[in-house]
């Protein structure tokens, strides 16, 4: 078995409240694999437990080969584990590209160095502009990330899981807040992701998730209740029933 | 300029993100240590010499208060214990007197060596908390500092101890002299101005700041906060000490007062009212703190009253302290 991240019978409790409540999968290299599931279904706090911002109850969680089940989120981001965050989490005072190249700078060399200013380190700033120019922000560069229109925001956000150097990208609802248009660049920009990172994508809108992903679980209070390919996905009765809100 | 952030009351306790120190800043803090240098002649020119005296305790003060800023306005620690480290470096100058040495150096280094070790060990249980609890720990460090020194009979106890004189410097009397006290003072400012402003804006410094803004983010991309604050609590500790050094040789006179939590409070007021997170602004709330105790004690025995109103109105009523101040009169970000 060959999976890149494997994900055995993970669970996690608020009080009586089962959250995650015994989820098993297993993600292929190279896979775009979507999660659905209605408001409050547990998407998030899944996310938060595989990219090791909040400890699991019980289960297990490998990534490319190694059981990281224990491991911190600095620890896992550095075997190339890495996330968005729903809530635009950004360094709203930095500069965009210094947003980027201190995602960069997190895994070239020591950052106890004290004397030479960071901004002008052209090999960090270098990599951040790919990164930039991946999401297209390259024209951003230079603006406070903070006055970045939400759309913006949300390719920075991405542009900033990139710059770590993951292989797999755990984006938690990307196109959160965002318009129609806006939306339409940032799947856009998933579809060219996807030729180079495996993708955890956290979705609501269901045309971005049909038309990108080549797998999809439907997560329901906790549970998978279902996995596939997008047709089949869509075609399941309980899943019609439970999600699609439609009768069965 | 709507960028500039807010400096409310409210966000003392959660640093908020000020501008890294700017073009505004820098000018700001160029300005205020030329107006430093030319103090002694003005002051003998109108005939006041004993303005040297306060301004050297005003520029070391200045001191203490830049240390803080990396803490508290940079690594967005707010420790309420600073002023031991005062107090561990003005007691490097009389314990190391006692035993003969009178090197106002190696006295620096000893302080300079017992402050950061003092940093290291509390820094790194303090901040295994954080919030308000990080503020309780580090008080009580303080109040450590404080009783230890108290208890310490050969020196004084709670009443401390005079100097005999002055350190010397390259075996000489050299700092007997006031004006050249001020001046090696200054420089010492000078060069923790030049100093802090080229760590902040390093590799190092941008990881502080980025935990300062957003930690989880800078979790999310691979940066564990403590090893970064914690060295940055050291440094702090070891410029303080230093500035306690400097601080016993002017006041010729050492006592656990130097190190109670009412002075660590103070020093917090400085940052605050100049602006935390521009370092200008610690010089600046240093000189604004201390000019106005001053003038205020010289007008009125009720003047606790009057200054605490004036802090609650600055602070209120400056964006960003001081500093902010600044930054809309030379330009803003770098
Ligand atoms: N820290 C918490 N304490 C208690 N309940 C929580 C906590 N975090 C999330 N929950 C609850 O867990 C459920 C799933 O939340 P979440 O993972 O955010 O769902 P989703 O992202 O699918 O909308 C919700 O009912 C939410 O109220
Ligand atoms: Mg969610």
């Amino acid at each position: 078995m060959s999976a890149l991240l494997s994900i055995r019978d993970l669970r996690k409790s608020y009080g009586a409240l089962k959250v995650t409540d015994g989820i098993s999968l297993d993600v292929p290299a190279g896979e775009l694999h979507a999660i659905i599931g209605p408001n409050g279904a547990g998407k998030t706090t899944f996310i938060h437990q595989l990219s090791g911002s909040l400890k699991s109850d019980s289960g297990a969680v490998h990534f490319d080969g190694a059981d990281i089940t224990r491991l911190s989120m600095v620890a896992r981001v550095k075997r190339g584990l890495a996330r968005s965050f729903q809530i635009t989490s950004i360094l709203d005072g930095f500069s965009v590209l210094e947003n980027v190249a201190t995602a960069v700078q997190a895994r070239s060399g020591s950052s106890f160095r004290f004397l030479t200013p960071a901004a002008s380190e052209t090999a960090l700033n270098a990599e951040a502009m790919e990164a930039l120019a991946r999401v297209n922000l390259a024209d951003r560069a230079h603006r406070q990330a903070g006055t970045l229109s939400h759309g913006e925001k949300r390719q920075l956000e991405i542009a900033i899981a990139l710059a770590t150097g993951a292989k797999m990208l755990l984006l938690d609802e990307p196109l959160a807040g965002t318009g129609h248009e806006e939306g339409a660049i940032l799947i856009d920009l998933m579809r060219q992701l996807k030729s180079t990172h495996t993708i955890m994508l956290i979705e609501h809108d269901m045309e971005a998730v049909f038309a990108l992903a080549d797998r999809v679980s439907v997560l329901v209070y906790g549970k998978l209740i279902a996995t596939g390919d997008p047709a089949a996905v869509r075609a399941d009765p309980a899943v019609r029933a439970a999600y699609l809100g439609e009768d069965a | 300029m709507s960028e500039t952030t807010l400096t409310s009351a409210a966000d003392a306790a959660s640093p908020a993100r000020p501008r890294l120190a700017g073009r505004g800043a820098l000018i700001g803090g160029i300005v205020l240590l030329a107006l430093f240098a030319v103090l002694p002649p003005a002051a003998t020119a109108m005939g006041d010499p004993f303005l040297v005296v306060t301004a050297t305790r005003i520029v070391i003060f200045a001191i203490a208060a830049l240390s803080l800023d990396l803490v508290l306005g940079y690594g967005a620690m707010v420790s309420f214990g600073h002023a031991a480290f005062l107090g561990f470096g003005a007691y490097a100058v009389v314990i190391l007197a006692a035993a003969g040495i009178d090197d106002l150096l190696l006295q620096s280094l000893a302080a300079i060596a017992g402050s950061a070790l003092f940093a290291l060990v509390t820094g790194a249980i303090s901040l295994r908390t954080k919030g308000v609890y990080f503020i309780m720990i580090t008080l009580a460090f303080g109040q450590m500092a404080y009783f230890f020194f108290v208890s310490l009979s050969a020196f004084g106890g709670d009443d401390g101890r005079t100097l005999q004189h002055r350190s010397t410097l390259f075996g000489a009397p050299l700092i007997e002299n006031d004006v050249t006290f001020y001046y090696i003072a200054l420089a010492v400012l000078a060069a923790a101005f030049v100093l802090l402003r080229t760590v902040v804006a390093s590799r190092f410094g941008r990881v502080l700041r980025g935990t300062r803004d957003n930690r989880v983010r800078m979790q999310a991309i691979g940066f564990a906060p403590f090893g970064y604050q914690l060295t940055a609590y050291v440094i702090a500790g070891a410029l303080c000490g230093l500035a306690g050094v400097l601080l016993a040789n002017q006041t010729e006179f050492v006592s656990p007062a130097f190190m109670t939590w009412q002075r660590s409070g103070e020093l917090i007021v400085m940052v605050v009212l100049g602006g935390m997170g521009t370092l200008t602004g610690a010089i600046a709330g240093a000189v604004g703190f201390l000019v106005l105790e001053e003038v205020l004690s010289g007008l009125t025995e009720h003047w606790h009253i009057v200054f605490g109103a004036i802090i609650v109105l600055l602070v209120l009523y400056t964006r960003g302290g001081i500093a902010g101040l600044f930054s809309r009169l030379f330009g803003g970000r770098a």
